[in-house]
């Protein structure tokens, strides 16, 4: 469970950073099938829209002293309409925006999100902008230079993915991994939204008291 | 829109949230409307523009407050029972893990003009100025016969049966003072007026004993909070229910419940779209001709600079002014967090002194406790009906929930939502602990 952990935990052969990642972008550009390809290597032609996923964890060894896990968010369907809550993006370190190449609208949509993000998250956050399907270039309707034009203009890392061919996904989280301020975590040993963490109350330890009742 | 519903919810207040995630996770397919562009409804945490927006009709915040961001302000002051069932219903559905919570670091009780704390262990409640000595033996033992009484054990009864004797029998058994009592059935079975007294014991008993359950839970007081406010709570059961297939629609009008021939509900209409349902489930605010008002509370949110004065500079606290102590016929309450909780900017406090309305000048009812406040930057009065539904909703499957009422803590509420789940399901609502998991996938 997330608040029992630390984001930074000595870990058997080094230091485990552990950040809140959340997906972002419009319905059907394949945010679920990164992640799926991401964490299980498995991908579905047909797959229904997300159901009964809380959240996905995945680690990532950047060397041998350093693993970084993310816990995926996904957006169970209430970027729909309009409808995703606040709660999605709190404590959010890194964020994957995701746009669809065959759709010329999705991007206008990943952009949008990109300000909400710089408007409602964490002013450090990590963003990827993934331009998925890429396995479906021959209807390609947006060009890689202009979302890389839009990505390199608005710091963001970029890559064009296929969750179906696995092509650029291990990448794109591995480069945000590596784009994750580590050392300045390391110097600073509360980390980003941790603090809270370790002064919090855990609902499901059966007794956490040190003091008798009256 | 169009198209078929086990279960329309309207609002998304913390009552039709739970509802909406339990239906859901129970494989119901289930569509939840706001008509407002935010999570929660009468429960939940605004920040600054939503705030200006709703009290000062739409004046821009002063910028010297800081970012909206910073700022999540409940409009219903509830605090959880660390040991409560809104606790209970969060393991059960593992909505904890949303979420984070923080200590309320104080439970104070005003009482011959000065604040005192409740006492939170038996070392404070030897040093508390709230009993002399013999008194403080007294309420020993009286506390001793709580908390040693078993239900199938007659020694333990000591000759009363407080399932049928009145509390007010059992204060006279042990003679505590008037001020005892006070203090007793209003700071820690945290009743709103005297009525308990001629009540079965029982029924304080049961609130005596969760007081001091949930105390020795974590320690400094009965309550907890969530990290960015209340409002957390109404999105962590709406996340839970889409991630089991719940359509969520904020921002949408709803201009129409609608009946087939026998009165029974089939369908919500949102401009010319028709959503076909078998049930509907939502906050009174829905359904003006099918709820009757039975009070009005006041509450004004205020935003301090400072803790609340005389109680101990602590970051979170509870104060009850006891009806008697201000010639009242129900208690005051004063709620506060602050920027600890990541409700408001750093430096800044947050209050909300409430109470139920028994004058027309509600903002003068409040004034004994805006007194204790010290001085406020800003000041929100807010006085809401207190609605409940007239029918049960068996008749035409329309089940509507009651408003958030003056109680301290989220008893009330989630008494409703088993009532509710009762009779839209015909079930008992059965909680349970479920295995704690990392990851899961629904079948």
């Amino acid at each position: 469970m997330s608040t029992t952990n630390n984001r930074q935990n000595a870990h058997a052969s080094g230091k485990l950073y552990q950040f809140k990642l959340v997906l972002l972008g419009e319905s059907a550009v394949g945010k679920s099938s990164l992640v799926l390809r991401f964490v299980k290597d498995q991908f579905d032609d047909y797959r229904e829209s997300t159901i009964g996923a809380a959240f996905l964890t995945q680690t990532i060894s950047l060397d041998d002293n350093t693993t970084v896990k993310f816990e995926i968010w996904d957006t169970a369907g209430q970027e729909r309409y309009k409808s995703l809550a606040p709660m999605y993006y709190r404590n959010a370190n890194c964020a994957v925006v995701v746009y669809d190449i065959t759709q010329a609208s999705s991007l206008d949509k990943a952009k949008s999100w990109v300000k909400e993000l710089q408007r409602q998250a964490d002013p450090n956050i990590v963003i990827a902008l993934a331009g998925n399907k890429s396995d479906l270039s021959a209807r390609r309707a947006i060009d890689s230079e202009e979302a890389q034009a839009y990505a390199t203009d608005t710091g963001l890392l970029f890559f064009e993915t296929s969750a179906k061919t696995a092509v650029n996904v291990n990448e794109l989280f591995t480069s945000i991994a590596k784009k994750m301020p580590l050392e300045q975590l390391a110097a600073n040993s509360r980390g980003r939204g941790s603090s809270s963490k370790q002064r919090g109350v855990d609902l499901t330890s059966p007794t956490s008291s040190n003091n008798c009742s009256c | 829109m169009d198209e078929e519903y086990d279960v329309i919810v309207l609002g998304t207040g913390l009552t039709e949230c739970i509802l909406s995630g339990l239906l859901s996770v129970e494989g119901k397919k289930v569509l939840h409307i706001d008509r407002n562009d935010y999570y929660g409804g009468e429960s939940a945490s605004l920040n600054l523009s939503q705030l200006y927006r709703k009290f000062r009709s739409g004046a821009e915040p002063p910028s010297e407050l800081g970012k909206d961001r910073d700022y999540n302000i409940d409009l219903i002051p509830k605090f959880m029972m660390a040991n409560g069932e809104l606790v209970r219903i969060l393991t059960h559905t593992d909505v904890t893990k949303y979420l984070e919570f923080k200590q309320i670091s104080g439970s104070f009780v005003y009482r011959d003009g000065k604040i005192s704390k409740v006492p939170a262990s038996e070392m404070e409640a030897v040093r508390s100025p709230l009993m002399g000595l013999f008194e403080k033996r007294r309420a020993k033992k009286f506390f001793e016969y709580m908390q040693n009484w078993r239900e199938d054990d007659p020694s333990t009864h000591q000759g009363l049966d407080i399932n049928t004797v009145p509390m007010s029998a059992v204060y006279e058994k042990f003679g505590l003072e008037p001020g005892t009592q006070d203090f007793i059935g209003h700071a820690m079975a945290l009743y709103l007026d005297d009525s308990y007294l001629t009540r079965t014991a029982r029924e304080s008993y049961d609130r005596i004993i969760l007081y001091i359950t949930s105390v020795a839970r974590y320690g400094k007081s009965p309550y907890i909070y969530p990290l960015y406010g209340l409002g957390e709570l109404p999105q962590g059961f709406a996340r839970l229910s889409a991630i089991y297939g719940g359509t969520y629609m904020l921002d949408k009008p709803v201009d129409e419940i609608v009946y087939d021939a026998n009165g029974k509900v089939c369908g919500v209409r949102s401009g010319d779209e028709i959503a076909k349902t078998k049930q509907v489930i939502g906050d009174p605010s829905y359904f003006h001709d099918k709820v009757r008002k039975v009070g009005k509370v006041v509450r004004a949110i205020c935003l301090l600079k400072h803790p609340i004065p005389n109680t101990d500079d602590v970051d979170s606290i509870q104060l009850v002014i006891p009806q008697n102590q201000v010639n009242r016929k129900h208690d005051i309450y004063i709620a506060s967090v602050s920027a600890t909780h990541n409700v408001c900017a750093k430096g800044y406090y947050l209050a909300i002194v409430s109470t139920i309305v028994e004058t027309d000048k509600p903002e003068e009812e409040i004034k004994p406790g805006l007194d204790l406040l010290g001085p406020c930057v800003e000041k929100f009065i807010n006085v809401t009906d207190l609605d409940e539904p007239i029918e049960d909703g068996s008749k035409d499957q329309v089940f509507i929930s009651r408003s958030y009422d003056a109680t301290s803590h989220f008893g009330t509420v989630c008494k409703d939502v088993k009532s509710i789940y009762k009779r839209a399901t015909g079930q008992d609502l059965v909680l349970k602990q479920r295995p704690k998991q990392e990851e899961e996938f629904a079948e």
